[in-house]
């Protein structure tokens, strides 16, 4: 791991640990839950984007199927929560590869549209044959592990930024591994990794597989957190959300999607003070902050910390 | 070790390669020349698995090739570098080089992501031997740079040492010395010959420029409008008249040209 990640880890974590104590309003906490829901999601297709250069649009079809397999399995199949929240990432990674094998066949604008196809499939399946129909269910029981069951605030933010942690780990010593390098390469030059014996097909379905099973934790997190869902919460908003964060964060830096997941998480709270003009304002924010930087804040932050790193060694 | 066989192509109404049949030995630099448009690319591209020929077989190492996929046949130890240099130009130099060892080493999704201790023992070697190609390349000070920042005489260089990293028996070379300047390219030639000579591996070159071409080629097959003109040493092919004819044209052009680019 670099020295920049490991510094990335320690204050992410010193941040998860001290955020309760300081500000421990379950308001804040609540805002922190969805941000780190959020995060999942949102590092999965930074590494699809940023990373493997494929594109989706269908991310909250992979976040329904997590959060109603989970459900339901749950609520009307008995099974123990942690087992049916690992048999929605299964069933999401199932229906990811069925995707990806004639959907990655596609490049940009094309596979954007295969994706979006996908998520708004999802959708309308949801709509039409999940339980509770366009109204959804609810009496989704709470998160529990080995007898012990969470019920408060803090609990879901120290279990769910935990696995932001986990997943964060996983992303990132993968990014650094053989695989993680396949990965840049088939975004640079699928004709060459054909000629260094890569197989790009196999490699673009695992990473869809994995973007597909963040997902897919996060809708079963979300699931057990809110306890009621709908299929308006998976629609094709919420993958543009995602895509917003990963943008907003810097889609070439994986810690951007954590960043970019809080700032779009939390934005609309802030500017909850302008009422009816929130919408309005969040959208000129978002407009303007695309306009000058492009690159994303994550990448943007380190440009700076470089630039001063020089000035000092200039200095002495 | 290469034998292409009666290897046939064309694309729409085009013929780019008609009937064209020719043996590379093991441990052999050899050369295909030809004209603009002879279906030199084309049959690297064929060799290599990036295009299907119409008809016609390709035999490496004794065995049929033509019907795998690109990936397959790097596997079996073609590697190759490109026309338009492909390199991974997001990534640093020594990257690019540490993918090239991807079909080498096995750390899968999983074992990278939980670090697994077999995983940084496999990721140690890696490095080492992509930082060892690097230094036999001469790029080591360079292996931190962004690969698309080099110039491209070290582009062209640096494609090799990937190409090199896949530990192939066989490379093909597509044009290296395009764009380089007279050093660059002499320092070009020095590299081929040198890993011909210390690794064993067969080169096959396809290039215009010819200085190069007659000092490192043992072989030379020379094409034209998709068919082989003529093979043999460099020596002999510089007095074939009929490869005279297909580069120069004219009768008359002939001995002039000739004269002037012995």
């Amino acid at each position: 791991m670099k020295k920049g990640d490991a510094s990335a880890f320690l204050l992410l974590i010193f941040l998860i640990a001290v955020l309760p104590i300081f500000s421990g309003s379950p308001y804040t906490l609540t805002v922190g839950i969805f941000s780190g829901i959020n995060a999942l999601v949102a590092i999965g297709l930074c590494i699809l984007m940023g990373y493997a250069g494929q594109v989706s649009l269908g991310q909250a079809g992979f976040y329904g199927i997590g959060a109603y397999v989970s459900s339901v399995l749950s609520v009307h199949a008995g099974f123990p929560l942690v087992a049916s929240m690992i048999a929605a990432m299964v069933v999401a990674a199932f229906a990811a590869a069925v995707l990806a094998v004639p959907a990655l066949r596609l490049k940009g604008h094309y596979l954007a549209v295969a994706t979006l196809g996908f998520g708004e499939i999802i959708n309308i399946v949801l709509n039409e044959w999940g339980p509770g129909g366009p109204s959804g269910f609810g009496d989704i029981p709470p998160f529990n592990l080995l007898g012990y069951t969470i019920h408060s605030t803090t609990g879901y933010f120290y279990l769910i930024w935990g696995l932001v942690v986990v997943v964060m780990f996983f992303s990132v010593n993968l990014l650094h591994s053989r695989t993680g390098r396949a990965l840049r390469a088939v975004h640079d030059s699928e004709i060459a990794c054909n000629a260094m014996g890569l197989d790009v097909a196999a490699l673009k379905i695992k990473v869809f597989i994995l973007s597909a099973v963040y997902a897919a934790l996060a809708g079963s997190l979300y699931a057990h957190y809110v306890t009621f869902i709908s299929p308006s919460s998976f629609s094709l908003f919420y993958s543009i959300l995602v895509l917003m964060m990963v943008i907003v964060g810097g889609i070439t830096n994986v810690w951007g999607a954590i960043i970019g997941a809080v700032v779009i998480t939390v934005l609309p709270e802030l500017l909850r003070r302008f009422e009816e003009l929130d919408v309005l304002v969040y959208g000129l924010i978002l407009t303007v902050s695309l306009m000058f930087f492009r690159k994303g804040l994550v990448p943007i932050l380190i440009e700076k910390i470089q630039k001063l790193r020089g000035f000092a060694v200039v200095k002495h | 070790m290469l034998s292409i066989k009666e290897i046939g192509k064309s694309f729409g109404g085009l013929t780019a390669l008609r009937a064209v049949s020719l043996d590379v030995k093991q441990g052999d630099i050899k050369a295909l020349i030809g004209p603009n448009g002879a279906g030199k690319t084309t049959l690297l591209n064929i060799v290599s698995g990036i295009h299907k020929p119409d008809n016609g077989e390709v035999f490496f190492m004794g065995e049929k090739i033509v019907h795998l996929s690109p990936s397959k046949i790097a596997r079996k130890g073609i590697s190759r570098t490109f026309q338009h240099v492909e390199l991974f130009g997001n990534m640093t130099v020594l990257e690019n080089i540490m993918v090239g060892r991807y079909a080498k080493t096995k750390a899968g999704f999983f074992s990278s992501g939980f670090k697994l201790p077999s995983i940084m023992k496999e990721e140690e070697k890696i490095l080492q031997k992509s930082g060892e190609i690097l230094d036999y390349i001469s790029l080591g000070h360079r292996k931190d740079e962004l690969a698309s920042n080099l110039p491209i005489g070290e582009q062209r260089v640096l494609e090799i040492g990937r190409a090199l990293a896949t530990e192939p028996r066989l490379i093909l070379l597509d044009e290296p010395a395009a764009g380089l300047n007279i050093k660059e390219t002499r320092d070009l030639g020095e590299i081929i010959r040198k890993i011909r000579e210390e690794l064993k591996i067969t080169i096959v070159l396809v290039e215009h420029d010819m200085e190069l071409v007659m000092r490192i080629s043992d072989s030379i097959t020379v094409l034209n409008f998709g068919e082989v003109i003529a093979d043999g040493a460099p020596l002999e092919i510089q007095k074939n008249p009929e490869v005279i004819i297909a580069y120069l044209g004219e009768e008359e052009e002939i001995q002039k040209g000739y004269n002037a680019h012995p």
